[in-house]
């Protein structure tokens, strides 16, 4: 009997119908619970929005609560990033702007040097969230993403009223090391955003990410940020995504022509 | 070992045979999801309902593995578990399942649901099994849950996330113990419950692995 249990083919049988059981099972559960778990994402990437828009109030809201304030506070538009001006071309609310990253017809190919967030195709068309305060925009969210050490972080950064000023930065996806490049999440370094300046006098970006702590006498201490110990790359990563995203390839333009009231 | 009744198989592994405490197994996920109760609790009963079904499902088949890819074939019943536990987490508690990040996916590689398998399921019945990894899960549990209230109450001053002592940061007088927070703290208190487990079973204390030779030479070491 051993013998006949042993057997090249009916090990090779067995193995086939329990992977086959077994992948029957993951499928449908993938396939099953896809729906509520877009949902949790959506939920997710509104209640980051909040937070770092500082609408929150530093509360953990529940989910219908997010929903409800995101409604009333945040209008998300979307902006051609190529002539920095709103546009109408399509609906901000089904826009995916990931999606429009990998169609050649909606982006385009970051050759070497100008791709510092390392994401390789630039959508054309991005979605930007203003909040308004008395018929004036008080905070622009703007998505920001680039590659840290092991995955692509996508985040948001929101500015005040004068584009200049952060309001906060924070990621809600990635996969970085925890403990390590996973403290971008930590509430302590996320706290040294808000206040900040990305632009300095002359108008030229000056966001950065700096090792072995900011110095207070330095004139450039208002627009640095100290970086993660214990992980460069990260760090790195996210000094270069700001840059990118901020800088004249991203949403420089468009924050130029805001500030003249052309957008 | 075959004439164990269930309630036996389900109780003992609580505190006769912890799977932490005694066998020393499921370390790494111990220090890393206690920090606080929650995601202890929710890391719990994951793994708990991982192993019994596990158990469950191997022990079920188990006189139709053949031996040599028996290892190969649990490890696919316990990682496709695993990923349906990942899957519902994510679909009804996203924001828990982002907190345990990596570890539920760990399951597939913690040593109690492997360690079950092969030295309980491949031996004995179904249901039998199932209590079987029950009850090592729930031996698992017992020790991330004390683990968690320990580092949560004394490392933030919180219990499930609701104040119990106010911090001082908060303008209370509790000082928070911020060491607790980090993973080394569950080595120190994992040492300290085996210790309290073997002073009060002392069977459970083992013979030392070798002993130190007489010295014979009059001489000291030079």
């Amino acid at each position: 009997m051993s013998n006949q249990k042993e057997s090249t083919a009916r090990t090779l049988t067995v193995a086939l119908l329990v992977c086959l059981v077994c992948s029957v099972f993951v499928a449908g559960a993938a396939v099953a619970l896809k729906p509520t778990q877009v949902e949790n994402k959506q939920l997710d990437k509104q209640r980051s929005i909040l937070a770092i828009a500082g609408l929150d109030g530093g509360k953990a809201l529940s989910g219908s609560e997010v929903k409800k304030l995101y409604g009333d506070k945040i209008v998300a538009k979307v902006v051609d990033l190529r002539t920095g001006q709103f546009t109408d071309a399509v609906d901000a609310k089904t826009y995916d702007q990931f999606k429009a990253a990998k169609d050649p017809k909606a982006s385009r190919v970051l050759k070497g040097g100008e791709d510092l967030a390392q994401i390789k195709r630039q959508e054309n068309l991005a979605t930007v969230y203003l909040v308004e305060t008395d018929g004036q925009t008080s905070t622009v969210i703007l998505p920001v993403r680039g590659y840290g050490l092991w995955s692509t972080l996508y985040g948001f950064i929101a500015l005040k009223g004068d584009l200049n000023t952060v309001v906060g930065m924070g990621f809600y996806q990635h996969a970085e090391t925890p403990g390590l490049g996973g403290e971008v999440d930590n509430p302590k370094w996320k706290g040294q955003w808000p206040g900040k300046t990305v632009f300095d006098a002359e108008g030229n970006l000056a966001v950065a990410i700096v090792k072995g702590g900011v110095d207070p006498q330095s004139p450039n201490a208002a627009h640095q940020v100290d970086a993660l110990a214990g992980a460069t790359l990260t760090s790195v990563g996210v000094d270069n995504l700001l840059k990118f995203w901020l800088g004249e390839q991203g949403f420089g333009p468009f924050l130029a022509k805001l500030r003249a009231g052309e957008a | 070992m075959s004439k164990m009744t269930a309630k036996e198989v389900l109780l003992n592994p609580i505190f006769n045979n912890n799977p932490i405490g005694l066998q020393i197994l499921g370390i790494c996920s111990a220090l890393a999801v206690t920090s606080n109760l929650k995601t202890a609790l929710v890391m719990s009963v994951a793994l708990t309902l991982v192993c019994g079904f596990s158990n469950l499902f191997i022990s079920m088949i188990r006189s139709q593995i053949p031996s040599s890819i028996r290892m190969i074939v649990q490890m696919v019943i316990i990682a496709s578990l695993v990923i349906l536990v990942d899957q519902v987490l994510k679909a009804y508690a996203y924001s828990l399942s982002k907190q345990l990040s990596v570890f539920v996916g760990l399951i597939i590689t913690n040593c109690i649901v492997m360690g079950r398998a092969e030295a309980f399921a491949m031996q004995n019945p179904p249901m039998l099994s199932f209590v079987d990894g029950i009850g090592n899960g729930l031996g698992y549990s017992v020790m991330l849950i004390a683990l968690g209230v320990i580092r949560e109450l004394f490392g933030a001053g919180k219990l499930m996330g609701y104040e119990v002592f106010p911090v001082i940061n908060d303008g209370g007088w509790y000082l928070p113990n911020g060491m607790l927070l980090l993973p080394p703290s569950a080595f120190f208190l994992i040492g300290l419950f085996i210790w309290g487990l073997r002073a009060w079973k002392k069977d459970q204390v083992e013979q030392p692995s070798f002993k130190m030779a007489p010295q014979v030479s009059n001489k000291e070491a030079y």
